[in-house]
C-alpha cells in the first residue's frame, strides 16, 4: 500500500460493522485491546483446519507443518521487532508473564538484600507488583521515578535515583494511562553507564511505534499479542541472549529439557528453555499472521496517521468546556484520558455505550497515576489505525451532549 | 440522544446526583463504615447515629457516579427511623431488584428506590448501586473494616 487508507482498512475488520444498540460501532478502547484483522482470523481457523498437530515432537507431516509455522511466527516477531536471533524470543501468556518470569529468574538470581529496583510513578500494575513481590521475596527496595503533572518522567530525578545499589530498570515504554512515550534511549544509556539492564514494557507501544530492540539496547522488551491487533492468550519476552543463557529457567516441564533422569536434568537451548509445556500453537500463528498485516501497511505510516487522530482530537477535546485531560506528554501516542466537570467517568462510559461508542473508564490498572491526579478514574479514549476523525467528531458531539444532560 | 438510558438515568437520579442528601459528617458518630468498590474507584464513608436499634441519622461523604451517589443519598433518606432489622430487610429486597433475578419483583413495594431499578439491564452497574447498601449492612454488623465490592 502506497497511501495510508483507512477505509479499506476498515475493511479487514469485521468486528467494525457490528451495530452496538443499534449504533454504528465507534470502538475506542484500543489500549485495552485491538479488534482482529480477517487475516488473523483466517490463519487460525487455517490451521486448527489443515495444519494442526503438536509441536517440536512429531515426525508425521502435520506436527513438521505445524511446527513451521508456529516458528515462523518466531522469525516474523524478531524481524518485526529486529531482535538478533530467534533464540532471543520467548513466547508467553503476556507481557505481564513476561515481566513476571523476568523477576523470578533474571530477579531472584541476581537481585539480594539492600539492591534497589526503578520503576516510575507511570507504570500499569503489571510492572509494579512483580517487583514488589520479588522485592519482598529477596529484601531488595523499590524505588519511584516521580512523573510531572504533565505526566512525563522527570527525567533529573530519575538520573538520581541510579546508583551502585540499582540492579535493575523496568519502564513503560508508552503509558496505558496517559499515553506518554519514555525516553527509552536516554534512559537505557544512564542506565548502561552503570552496567544496569533495563527492561521496557511495551504492551502499549507495540501497535503504534516502530520498535528495533537493538537499536534502543534495551535488555529486556515484553508485549501482548492481543494490542497489537492478534489474539489473547500470547505475549512475547525478548531478551539479550546472553543474559537469557545466564537466566535459571522460568517453569519445569516438557520441551524446556534436553535430559531428564530422576538424578538431574538438561535443560534445553534457548528459546525452549522458557517455554515449558505446549506453547499457544494457533494464537502464537495468529499473531504471526497479524505482523504480516501491519508489514503491508507499515509501522510509520500507522504512527503518521494515528499522530494526526490524537491531534485531531486532543484539538476537539481541547474546545469543551469542563473536560480535563489527563497526561499531556510532549510526546504522546494516541490515547486520550480525560474526566469531565462533576461527571463521574463510569456515568460518560454508559452514556457513550448507548451511542455505540466504546471507551474505558476506570483506573487502568494504574491507581498509582489516579492518586497522582486525585482523581478516581479516567475516561480514555485510545485510538488504533482502523479509527476515523469522523468517529472522533461522534465521540466529542457525544460528550458534549451528555455533559448537557447532567447539567 | 439518549434515550435508551431513560430507565437507567431517572431525573430523581440527576437530582440526587446533584443534590445528595445527608452529605455531611456526622461528628461522634455511633457507626462509621468505608465503602469501596476496586473496580470504578469510587470510595464512601457511611456515618450512622443509633438510638437503641433504630437509626436515627444516617449520612456520608465521598464520591462516585451519579448512580452510586443517588443510591447512597436515597439510602441515608430511607433508613432513618427504621430499625436495624427493617433496614436489613430494605436491602435484601433491594438486591433482589437491582440484581434482576426475580421476573416478577414488585417494585411497588419497594417504593422509591424503584428508580434503581434500571440497573437491572446494566451488569457492569449493578454495583455501583449496591455499594451503598454493602456498606449499610457491614455498618449494621459492626464490620470495621473497609467494605469492599470485589
Amino acid at each position: 500500500m502506497t497511501v495510508f487508507d483507512v477505509q479499506k482498512i476498515r475493511q479487514d475488520f469485521p468486528i467494525l460493522k457490528e451495530k452496538i444498540r443499534g449504533k454504528d460501532l465507534v470502538y475506542l478502547d484500543n489500549a485495552a485491546t485491538c479488534q482482529k484483522p480477517q487475516a488473523v482470523i483466517d490463519s487460525i481457523v487455517h490451521l486448527y483446519s489443515h495444519d494442526y498437530a503438536n509441536v517440536h515432537r512429531g515426525v508425521h507431516t502435520l506436527s513438521v507443518r505445524s511446527t513451521d509455522k508456529f516458528e515462523g511466527a518466531r522469525t516474523k516477531v524478531k524481524e518485526f521487532i529486529n531482535a538478533g536471533s530467534e533464540k532471543e524470543i520467548i513466547f508467553v501468556k503476556g507481557a505481564t508473564e513476561a515481566i513476571n518470569l523476568v523477576a523470578q529468574t533474571y530477579g531472584k538470581a541476581n537481585i539480594k538484600l539492600g539492591d534497589e529496583i526503578i520503576i516510575t510513578a507511570m507504570e500499569h500494575h503489571s510492572n509494579i507488583v512483580p517487583w514488589q513481590m520479588l522485592c519482598e521475596q529477596t529484601g531488595a527496595i523499590l524505588k519511584i521515578a516521580p512523573i510531572s503533572q504533565q505526566g512525563e518522567l522527570i527525567f533529573d530525578e530519575f538520573k538520581k535515583l541510579v546508583n551502585d545499589k540499582t540492579k535493575l530498570i523496568s519502564v513503560v515504554h508508552m503509558s496505558n494511562a496517559l499515553g506518554t512515550i519514555n525516553p527509552v534511549k536516554e534512559i537505557i544509556a544512564i542506565a548502561h553507564e552503570k552496567g544496569v539492564p533495563v527492561l521496557l514494557d511495551g504492551a502499549q507501544a507495540i501497535p503504534h511505534i516502530t520498535v528495533d530492540v537493538q537499536e534502543l539496547d534495551c535488555d529486556f522488551y515484553v508485549f501482548s499479542a492481543h494490542k497489537l491487533y492478534a489474539p489473547t492468550g500470547v505475549g512475547v519476552l525478548y531478551g539479550k541472549q546472553a543474559l537469557l543463557e545466564a537466566m535459571p529457567p522460568y517453569q519445569g516441564g516438557g520441551d524446556m529439557i534436553r535430559k531428564v533422569t530422576f538424578e538431574e536434568t538438561e535443560y534445553n537451548v534457548l528459546p525452549y528453555k522458557f517455554e515449558a509445556g505446549t506453547p499457544n500453537i494457533a494464537d502464537v500463528v495468529g499473531l504471526g499472521a497479524a505482523i504480516d498485516y501491519l508489514n503491508t501497511i507499515g509501522m510509520a505510516k500507522i504512527a503518521a496517521y494515528e499522530a494526526e487522530l490524537l491531534a485531531y482530537a486532543t484539538e476537539k477535546a481541547q474546545s469543551i468546556q469542563g473536560l480535563r485531560i489527563i497526561g499531556e506528554a510532549d510526546h504522546k501516542g494516541a490515547i486520550l484520558s480525560f474526566v469531565l466537570d462533576k461527571i463521574h467517568p463510569h456515568d460518560i462510559g454508559t452514556m457513550l455505550d448507548s451511542l455505540g461508542i466504546a471507551i474505558r473508564a476506570g483506573h487502568h490498572c494504574a491507581m498509582p497515576v489516579m492518586d497522582f491526579y486525585k482523581v478516581p478514574a479516567t475516561a480514555r479514549a485510545s485510538f488504533a489505525m482502523y479509527n476515523t476523525k469522523e468517529e472522533i467528531d461522534v465521540l466529542m458531539n457525544g460528550i458534549e451532549s451528555l455533559i448537557e444532560v447532567f447539567g | 440522544m439518549f434515550d435508551d438510558l431513560r430507565d437507567l438515568y431517572q431525573e430523581v437520579i440527576f437530582d440526587h446526583n446533584r443534590n445528595p442528601r445527608n452529605f455531611r459528617i456526622i461528628e461522634n458518630s455511633d457507626k462509621k463504615v468505608e465503602g469501596f468498590n476496586p473496580l470504578c474507584g469510587d470510595r464512601l464513608t457511611l456515618y450512622l447515629q443509633m438510638e437503641g436499634d433504630v437509626i436515627a441519622d444516617a449520612s456520608f461523604q465521598g464520591s462516585g457516579c451519579a448512580i452510586s451517589t443517588a443510591s447512597v443519598s436515597l439510602m441515608t433518606e430511607i433508613v432513618k427511623g427504621k430499625t436495624e432489622q427493617e433496614a436489613e430487610e430494605l436491602f435484601k429486597k433491594f438486591h433482589e431488584m437491582t440484581t434482576g433475578k426475580d421476573e416478577n419483583f414488585n417494585l411497588e413495594a419497594i417504593g422509591k428506590l424503584a428508580v434503581l431499578a434500571g440497573v437491572r439491564e446494566y451488569p457492569a452497574r449493578v454495583k455501583c448501586a449496591t455499594l451503598a447498601w454493602h456498606t449499610l449492612d457491614a455498618a449494621i454488623k459492626n464490620e470495621q473494616q473497609a467494605i469492599s465490592t470485589e
